[in-house]
């Protein structure tokens, strides 16, 4: 049971996106606050490039070696007396999980952010099973109270404002006086506390996700600033770890590296607060702790990532910077792309897991500006992958016709360049004429789709190539 | 076939390997007993005392309060000072930690210290650290009835206290001394690294401190390890 998806209607999404005025606001604040926070701290550490460099590496060998190492982690794992669990699909990870809640007679069940629990639609699926999973990550906890998907993979709720977020608290938590002022972002995350804490202490499982597993060691990591992973891991008498599998990293030491790309590149922070090694359960002398650990691991199409040429992709630590950078999303929000994972990391990772039938718009609702590539921590070449799917959707014939039919026309005259031209040139100088004043088009026939949105600049004279011949000569 | 078989079988139809060749077996199995350091930032190359300084100012840099005394026996004071000029009760939850019990608690009478997990109605817990990483200002927490791990996040108030001969200056060598101590089978069930104070800005990314966990973190480093190492 995965989230039903906006993606096909990708179109419809940008255009109601680009004229929501507090969206709009929202979105203000991401372009003008992250990019330069993850430069301040880059430009705080020499070193950080050659970081990168040394993640990458780390994700590229974990990716050859995976058997092994995912063999190595589940033997470790389970010396240690965690519960290793497979899962193929989404289904059979909702299905793992559901059922150890209900062994345990689950009534309270806490969630840590876990984008693979919303890839899977985790929560609706212990909801349909008599479940109340409380996710405990304030944003998260914000747009499930809003019954939204995540807008932004470490920010879920960045496409609010605090007015409306007010209007929710007041909506869901009715016992609390009508009076209360809520004005301050403060007063909100002091309901939010007081709300959630009640649920962390009487929860019985609490779910979350990881950042890292560690062969070496057995280990799940989680990396959070509020605290509510830990809670979420510490207190019930269960802890079900859900993670896929290109999460793994051989050693502590790689760990070590990963994590120092990864606040810096995610909230530009140097480091998040809490980072936590949790290996099994409860000691024997242990004064707290879960007294059961599980670890569900996920493929859900990442097998199939790894066999082809979106392999690069699972090098992603979902830090969020690519999201960030980019001036697509700063103009439409997470929403727009119509499932779990926005921005280029999601226009490349959305097609491979519900395919390009129904994600197609999303690799092409890019600039190829390369900001993506140039921020991000693992070095994954996003715009090529991105013309991955381009190509790919163009080859399953899944571009609409005019589209294919004008490529096609272009290239026959592409590949004959002295028609090229014959063609073009009288063309060039019939728009010179018609735009000599304006020295733009405001509209053109035969390309309103394109001229609705911007100016078409007047040619100025002589065309490009003939600009060229005439300066290779002298 | 189970879904682990088929898991295992996928990622090896992807790699066209069938997961016995030995070369790949022994690349596996060096790299897990090397475990290779990568690239260390030289900010945390320094001598002791530097360290110290990077650790306490990168602490403060996020919204951490520090503060430095000579030995364990100034501890109880350091404690009794700290709650007083906050407001708060004269009250302390801590773990059996040998070094937080060595310290002479019967000099700030009226301090209450009481010992074990929290189930959330305390609101101040102290810590012993493990050790630190200047680099970034983390500390090191390991679960455990010494310093158990409700204790570092269920309390509004957490002080920790850091001996200065285990100030590291990056990751790699606090894990390394974890490496030493428990062997690669042998870690704690939790290692907390905490940097600052509990903290959220899913609000219009207005940055606010203490989402769940402590609102404060207050740092006690302890500089003569004599009296640490006495116990």
């Amino acid at each position: 049971m995965t989230h039903h998806t906006t993606s096909p209607r990708f179109k419809d999404n940008t255009k109601a996106a680009l004229v929501d005025p507090e969206l709009q606001k929202a979105l203000h604040f991401v372009e003008t606050n992250f990019p330069q926070r993850r430069r301040n701290v880059a430009d705080m550490l020499p070193e950080f490039d050659a970081l990168r460099d040394s993640a990458r590496d780390i994700k590229n060998h974990t990716l050859s070696f995976l058997d092994l190492y995912l063999e190595t982690f589940e033997a470790r794992a389970m010396a240690r007396g965690s519960k290793v669990h497979f899962a193929v699909t989404a289904d059979e990870a909702n299905r793992i999980v559901t059922d150890i809640c209900r062994e345990h007679g689950a009534e309270v069940i806490t969630k840590g952010k876990s984008m693979v629990g919303e890839e899977t639609g985790l929560n609706a699926f212990l909801e349909a099973n008599g479940f109340a999973p409380v996710e405990t990550d304030l944003g998260e906890y914000i747009i499930q109270i809003r019954h939204e998907l995540p807008s932004h993979i470490i920010m879920p709720a960045v496409h609010l404002r605090k007015a409306q977020i007010e209007a929710d608290f007041r909506r869901v938590h009715k016992d609390l006086p009508k009076d209360r002022n809520l004005d301050e972002p403060a007063a909100l995350l002091a309901e939010a506390r007081a709300t959630l804490r009640a649920k962390f202490l009487a929860a019985d499982v609490g779910i979350t996700g990881a950042n890292f597993l560690v062969a070496e060691t057995g280990s799940a990591v989680i990396v959070t600033n509020e605290g509510n992973g830990d809670l979420t891991a510490t207190l019930p008498k269960v802890h079900i770890v859900l993670a896929s599998i290109e999460k793994l990293v051989p050693t502590l030491d790689d760990m070590a590296q990963l994590m120092r790309v990864l606040a810096r590149s995610a909230t530009g922070q140097e480091m998040s607060v809490y980072t936590t090694v949790m290996t099994g359960p409860r000691r024997p002398d242990d004064p707290d702790g879960p007294l059961e650990h599980h670890i569900v691991i996920v493929d859900n199409g990442r097998t199939a990532m790894l066999a082809g040429k979106f392999r690069d992709m699972l090098r992603c630590i979902r830090c969020g910077a690519c999201l960030n950078h980019c001036p697509v999303y700063h103009a439409i929000g997470g929403h727009a792309y119509g499932w779990v994972y926005p921005g280029p990391m999601g226009a490349v990772l959305t097609p491979s897991l519900i395919g390009i039938d129904k994600a197609g718009h999303l690799p092409n609702a890019s600039s190829f500006c390369g900001r993506c590539e140039e921020v991000c921590p693992v070095r994954i070449p996003l715009p090529r992958l991105m013309r991955f799917w381009r190509e790919r959707e163009f080859e399953r014939r899944l571009s609409p016709t005019v589209q294919r039919t004008g490529m096609k026309l272009w290239a026959f005259f592409a590949k004959r360049p002295r028609l090229y031209r014959l063609a073009t040139w009288p063309a060039m100088q019939v728009l010179a004429w018609f735009g000599r004043k304006q020295g733009r088009f405001r509209s053109l026939p035969f390309a309103t789709g394109w001229t609705k949105h911007r100016d078409l600049p007047a040619p100025q004279g002589k065309t490009f190539q003939e600009q060229w011949r005439e300066r290779s000569r002298s | 076939m189970s879904s682990r078989d088929l898991v295992f079988a996928s990622i090896r139809r992807a790699l066209g390997v069938t997961g016995a060749e030995e070369p790949r077996r022994k690349a596996v199995a060096d790299r897990l007993r090397d475990h290779p350091r990568g690239v260390i930032p030289k900010r945390g190359q320094l001598g002791a005392e530097e360290r110290i300084a990077l650790l306490l100012a990168k602490i403060e840099a996020v919204s951490g309060t520090t503060q430095r005394i000579a030995s364990l026996d100034d501890l109880p004071a350091a404690v009794g000072d700290y709650l007083r000029a906050h407001n708060l009760p004269l009250a302390l939850k801590r773990g059996a930690d040998p070094v937080l019990a060595a310290a002479p608690w019967e000099r700030e009478p009226a301090l209450t210290v009481t010992i074990g997990a929290t189930a959330g109605d305390d609101l101040v817990a102290i810590s012993h650290a493990d050790g630190a990483a200047a680099e970034t200002g983390t500390l090191v927490l390991l679960s455990g009835p010494d310093n158990p791990t409700t204790l570092n996040f269920l309390p509004d108030n957490h002080i920790v206290v850091v001996a200065a001969d285990t100030v590291q200056g990056d990751y790699e060598s606090v894990l390394a001394a974890l490496r030493d101590r428990f062997g690669p089978d042998g870690l704690p069930r939790a290692i907390n690294l905490v940097t600052g104070p509990s903290r959220s800005a899913d609000i219009e990314q207005t940055l606010i401190l203490g989402a769940h966990g402590p609102r404060r973190l207050h740092v006690i480093l302890v500089d003569r390890q004599a009296s640490l190492n006495g116990v």
